[in-house]
């Protein structure tokens, strides 16, 4: 035991910076959110959401002057096709993946992006430096599970922030959901949310919470928190990584501003 | 693509043998006095009329498996008494697409919990478009038999404490000691094979990219090349090397989690603060060579979607990963209080993991030697060195250590593919052969991971069934509880290294 605590010792300090300073993120190489750039659309094509697996991007029925697509970032699962499918380039990679929003809108594509307001929390003051969060699975890949369970690793740290993890729904303040909500699935995340102690928020963590994700309908999948409870703060992602997910916490806390306005990133 | 008969691939592609079901049993039999194994059953629809059963066997010292067509006149018997690991395929069959099999051990329900509403069994083809299942209001509680009232039962779940995935386990037990253990799974049923179906053959890989999170690269891989196998289509030399560097970083990140989550339930705390700390450097190695942490985005069908450049850094960060994980092993295995809670702790006998389909670092750990990387090449394994790790202890002890030798392995094998990564093209185009069928393998951090594709007359996908590692492993688990106590409980669950998205599906 006491070579553990040398080898522990040893080590020093393995936590990033960042996001009480400026450094590494951890992030370096990721691939967020493809950017659309209207400008370089081409009329009469529509090759991006033709090879869209969940409808993210999709035609514009009237002529509108801002843009031909609707691209809704709240269904995205990063896969990158609409990045290779587009001959113009008006679809591009980019390491956008601060996509935690307050309102659905929020994650819909528009060419007026209202600059970030300052940081203003959803919760009460009281919440700001301690806050407890009940993880549900409601039928995720893993994907989002694996991300979450990295932030209490020693590079992310969640618990120097303030913010735990814990069993009971009864001590939570936030409940924190990922996955399509199946069916089987659905009765016991409601039983959670009606266990929590007011006052209570929702967050919907990566693309299936947000909106259903890659396999949604059929006979068991489910849609998504939309219509099952009420949300507070929508992060899309396939997963969101450790860091997006701390972002959208600081941001619920009023300690971060929200970066996420009409489908862009702002400061 | 021109299509080059002569391709190691080529030689995949197989027209099933036909079995009657009343000769299926002798059939099973002759495979497992043979020395071979039964993997798996599914069904399929051939023609909205026509049900069709396909089953998987091993076939010692053949690198192709034996797939067998049946077709049902009714309830078909089980082969659950020969090989008992057949049970939950048959009843999946049963729960999805409502064909029963006679003297079936345990006939309820499966992958449809108790209770839910289902108008038709889903994978019928009359099943009503955009009716979905409704669960019951609450699941049922088992009766507990015991005279005396002194039995108690425990249901845990299907939220658990902490980050977990969602699964329901009960416990029978009096004081400390479980006498009975049951799994309540499939809470997180998506009905992810029913969601390729009419599906192009390469935009169904983002989806199987998405069956479970952490074989993101194991399962678009076994998909991938079922499809290959299906179109007789040849992946090019480079990518077949690529694939084999982005599959085996799968297992090192996935292997490097489990020894810290490991160190958790035995609360060593530096030591699962390092394992998850390697697990996250890892991670971030992915994401440095793909531009995500799972490597998706990357596989395609005929072989990359996209070149990658691995080559004059990746050495070097794989090298200082190794020196660092050696330490940590080092110091793992000379830590008593760590090592007595795993050695003897889940023993799973070599005759029970057999019967009951255990698969990969589980199956290894109660001495099978079995890799489908070895006994099964694929991409570019057959011309690389793979080493097999075999344990015969079959405790969670052997288990980590299956493990442990696997990281080494597997850097080892990362080395070896930078060095030998030819140039050349990454993809070739497949032509999908309309109303054809393919089977694809792979062997995930879990173990055996199958994806049987079918194309229907317009070479879209008419069926996918997914065998995944954990569903194999979920079902032996239950063998190492019984008899047992709390205390060991969750050592041993994580000693498995069991994921649930990939069992439920």
């Amino acid at each position: 035991m006491p070579q553990w605590t040398l080898i522990g010792l040893l080590k020093g300090k393995q936590t990033a910076p960042w996001p009480l300073a400026e450094g590494d993120d951890g992030q370096t190489g990721v691939l967020g959110m493809p950017r659309y750039d209207p400008e370089r659309c081409t009329s009469g094509c529509k090759a991006c959401a033709d090879v869209c697996p969940t409808a993210a991007i999709t035609l514009r029925s009237e002529t509108q002057s801002e843009g031909r697509l609707d691209v809704d970032y709240g269904r995205c699962i990063v896969c990158q096709l609409c990045t290779e499918a587009c001959p113009t380039e008006a679809m591009t990679t980019s390491s956008d993946w601060a996509f935690g929003a307050r309102h659905r809108d929020d994650l819909k594509w528009s060419a007026v992006a209202t600059p970030g307001s300052e940081p203003q929390a959803l919760s009460p003051s009281g919440f700001r430096r301690s806050l407890h969060i009940r993880h549900v699975d409601a039928g995720s890949c893993n994907g989002c599970e694996s991300e979450l369970q990295a932030l209490n690793n020693p590079f992310y740290n969640l618990h120097r922030l303030g913010i735990f993890f814990t069993a009971s729904p009864r001590f939570a303040d936030l409940l924190l959901v990922t996955g399509p909500v199946t069916y089987a699935m659905h009765g016991p995340l409601r039983t959670a949310y009606e266990a929590m102690a007011e006052p209570r928020w929702v967050m919907a963590v990566g693309t299936c919470a947000v909106s259903g994700g890659i396999a949604e309908g059929g006979y068991a999948c489910g849609h998504g928190l939309e219509g099952v409870l009420p949300v507070d703060v929508y992060l899309p992602g396939c997963p969101p990584n450790p860091a997006a997910v701390m972002q959208a916490l600081l941001m619920f806390l009023g300690r971060a501003k929200q970066r996420v306005r009409g489908g862009q990133l702002v400061e | 693509m021109t299509v080059t008969q002569s391709t190691p691939q080529a030689r995949l592609r197989q027209e099933p043998e036909k079995v009657h079901p009343a000769a299926l049993k002798d059939a099973a039999r002759k495979v497992l006095d043979n020395g071979g194994r039964m993997q798996m059953v599914y069904a399929w629809y051939p023609k909205p009329s026509h049900i069709e059963l396909r089953y998987v066997a091993t076939v010692p010292g053949q690198v192709r498996f034996a797939v067998w067509s049946c077709e049902p006149e009714g309830p078909v018997p089980s082969l659950t008494e020969v090989a008992p690991l057949l049970s939950w395929y048959e009843r999946e069959v049963t729960d999805l697409f409502g064909l029963a099999f006679t003297e079936h051990p345990q006939p309820q329900r499966l992958v449809l919990h108790d209770g839910a509403i289902v108008p038709r069994p889903p994978f019928a083809p009359d099943y009503p478009p955009g009716i979905e299942i409704r669960a019951p209001n609450q699941q049922s509680i088992p009766e507990i038999a015991g005279v005396n009232g002194d039995v108690q039962l425990l249901p845990f779940g299907p939220i658990r404490g902490d980050v977990l995935e969602s699964a329901e386990f009960l416990f029978f037990y009096i004081g400390e000691a479980i006498l009975h253990y049951t799994p309540r799974l499939f809470y997180k049923h998506r009905g992810m094979e029913k969601r390729f179906e009419g599906l192009g053959a390469e935009r169904a890989v983002v989806l199987a990219e998405r069956v479970s999170g952490v074989g993101s690269v194991a399962h678009a891989l076994a998909y991938c090349q079922a499809v290959e196998a299906a179109a007789d289509c040849t992946v090019p030399p480079r990518a077949r090397f690529l694939r084999v560097l982005l599959a085996e970083m799968e297992r090192l990140y996935n292997h490097l989690y489990y020894l810290g989550h490991l160190c958790h339930t035995t609360t060593l705390k530096v030591g699962e603060a390092q394992g998850k700390l390697l697990a996250e450097r890892a991670k971030q190695l992915n994401a440095r060579l793909t531009g995500s942490r799972f490597l998706r985005s990357i596989l395609t069908v005929g072989g990359l979607r996209r070149d990658l450049s691995p080559k004059g850094w990746l050495e070097a960060e794989l090298e200082s990963l190794r020196e660092s994980y050696a330490v940590y092993a080092r110091h793992l295995e000379t830590t008593d209080s760590h090592l007595d809670r795993l050695i003897t702790t889940g023993r799973l006998d070599r005759k029970v993991a057999f019967d009951q389909g255990a698969t990969g670092p589980v199956d290894r750990a109660s001495g099978l030697d079995r890799d489908l990387r070895r006994d099964h090449p694929y991409a570019a394994y057959g011309e690389l060195p793979v080493a097999v790790a075999v344990r015969t202890d079959g405790d969670a002890h052997a288990r980590a250590q299956v493990r442990m030798a696997e990281i080494e392995d597997s850097i080892a094998l990362m080395q070896r593919v930078l060095l030998l990564l030819p140039d050349g093209p990454i993809k070739t185009e497949c032509e999908i052969v309309p109303g054809s069928e393919g089977l694809g393998w792979s062997e995930s951090p879990r173990g055996t991971l199958f994806y049987a594709v079918h194309f229907d007359g317009a070479g879209r996908l008419a069926r996918v069934k997914i065998k995944s590692p954990s569903f194999s492993n979920w079902r032996a688990f239950p063998f190492t509880v019984h008899d047992t106590n709390m205390m060991d409980y969750a050592i041993n669950e994580a000693s498995f290294g069991l994921t649930i998205a990939g069992c439920d599906r």
